[in-house]
């Protein structure tokens, strides 16, 4: 799921300081899962919104709603159901939903309430860590199924840098080095000669970095 | 000029029995301060972020909550939860400028017991010198 945490409180203030009538606007898909702008998180930050500007003197209407989805444009629609009933949309969702409402609604002022992480999984209740970079061109079956791109300090493409220590990252002691585990892990599954393959230079315009990235399907546009 | 403060107290069914056997005008006898409102939960892990940020919208000047001891919860993890949300406000409180004591949790064990009217003492002590809820827009 795409991981995404509220902003702090003044930054979300400061965007709407002109504002009289918000839609705080939810979304059910990951950001729900993780409690970052689901319908709850929606009713706690429109309470905070109104509370934060009574404390500044001003008034304000909040309208609390949840879509579906916000990176779909069959359920963005449903924004129309709030026409003419806000100034100003504070969106919940990660950033594909912000950027969706601005391409549907070339008028309407929106901004977002949280910063979209990473893309992760949830390890225990209230923790999760990033997992895949959407980089483009998968090589998890290279490397156990887990990835170097996301999970390595160095993103490295041939084995550990070499400053690990106890299998834990030099950059950061609280992660795992993900190259010893992808070491531990091809043994494990008999595999180990993969560790001997030298991967190519990478072409990283998959990532991103040839522009924004699309994905086109003949057999399912109309 | 004086102030009596407005504290919405949040109180779960085990920790409010003296609450049930002596009545309002027992527990005032017993020095419980006028300026608290008790709201009766059936477990303090049913309370809600929301919740609690609404007696704040609705006027309180403090909150606080009281339940079970830790490890000691009838529903087993209620008042750890309820914890974990009052935590939550006192970080929303400081993001928005507003005094993070303006709500408390206490975990008391069932029954009766001075240290729910000690509670209650502690916060109206509390919130009197620290004046008006700032989101009420009055000055201390």
């Amino acid at each position: 799921m795409i991981v995404a945490e509220r902003k702090p409180m003044n930054e979300v203030l400061g965007m709407v300081q002109d504002a009289k009538r918000i839609l705080v606007l939810g979304c059910r898909g990951c950001v729900t899962v993780c409690s970052a702008g689901g319908e709850r998180e929606v009713e706690i930050l429109a309470s905070l919104l109104r509370l934060g500007m009574k404390k500044q003197g001003k008034e304000v209407e909040t309208i609390e709603g949840t879509l579906v989805r916000q990176c779909d444009k069959e359920y963005i629609d449903g924004i129309d159901q709030w026409d003419g009933q806000y100034d100003a949309i504070v969106s919940m969702a990660c950033g594909v939903g912000v950027n969706f409402i601005s391409n549907l609604l070339p008028t309407a002022k929106v901004y977002p309430a949280v910063n979209t992480t990473f893309f992760g999984g949830s390890e225990e209740q209230g923790v999760w860590s990033e997992q895949c970079a959407g980089c483009g061109d998968c090589i998890l079956h290279l490397t156990g199924g887990l990835c170097p791109v996301a999970r390595c300090a160095k993103n490295l493409m041939n084995g550990p840098c070499g400053g690990s220590v106890d299998g834990k990252c030099e950059i950061n002691p609280k992660v795992e080095c993900i190259w010893q585990s992808i070491h531990d892990r091809l043994g494990r599954i008999d595999s180990q000669e993969m560790m001997n393959r030298i991967m190519p230079i990478r072409d990283w315009s998959t990532a991103g970095h040839g522009g924004p990235r699309k994905v086109l399907r003949d057999d399912l546009t109309i | 000029m004086s102030f009596t403060p407005d504290i919405q107290a949040f109180t779960c069914h085990y920790t409010s029995q003296q609450t049930l056997a002596e009545g309002e005008k027992g527990l005032k006898e017993d020095g419980l301060p006028g300026s608290i409102t008790l709201n009766r939960l059936v477990c303090t892990g049913k309370l809600q972020v929301s919740t609690l940020l609404k007696a704040f919208e609705d006027g309180a000047d403090g909150v606080y909550v009281v339940g079970c001891p830790i490890d000691q919860c009838h529903n087993v993890m209620g008042s750890q939860r309820a914890a974990k949300r009052v935590l939550a406000i006192k970080k929303a409180l400081v993001e928005l400028d507003v005094e993070p004591e303006r709500i408390e949790m206490y975990h008391q064990a069932r029954g009766f017991h001075p240290e729910f009217i000690e509670a209650g003492q502690k916060m109206d002590k509390r919130i009197t010198e620290l004046g008006p809820c700032p989101f009420k827009g009055e000055s201390k």
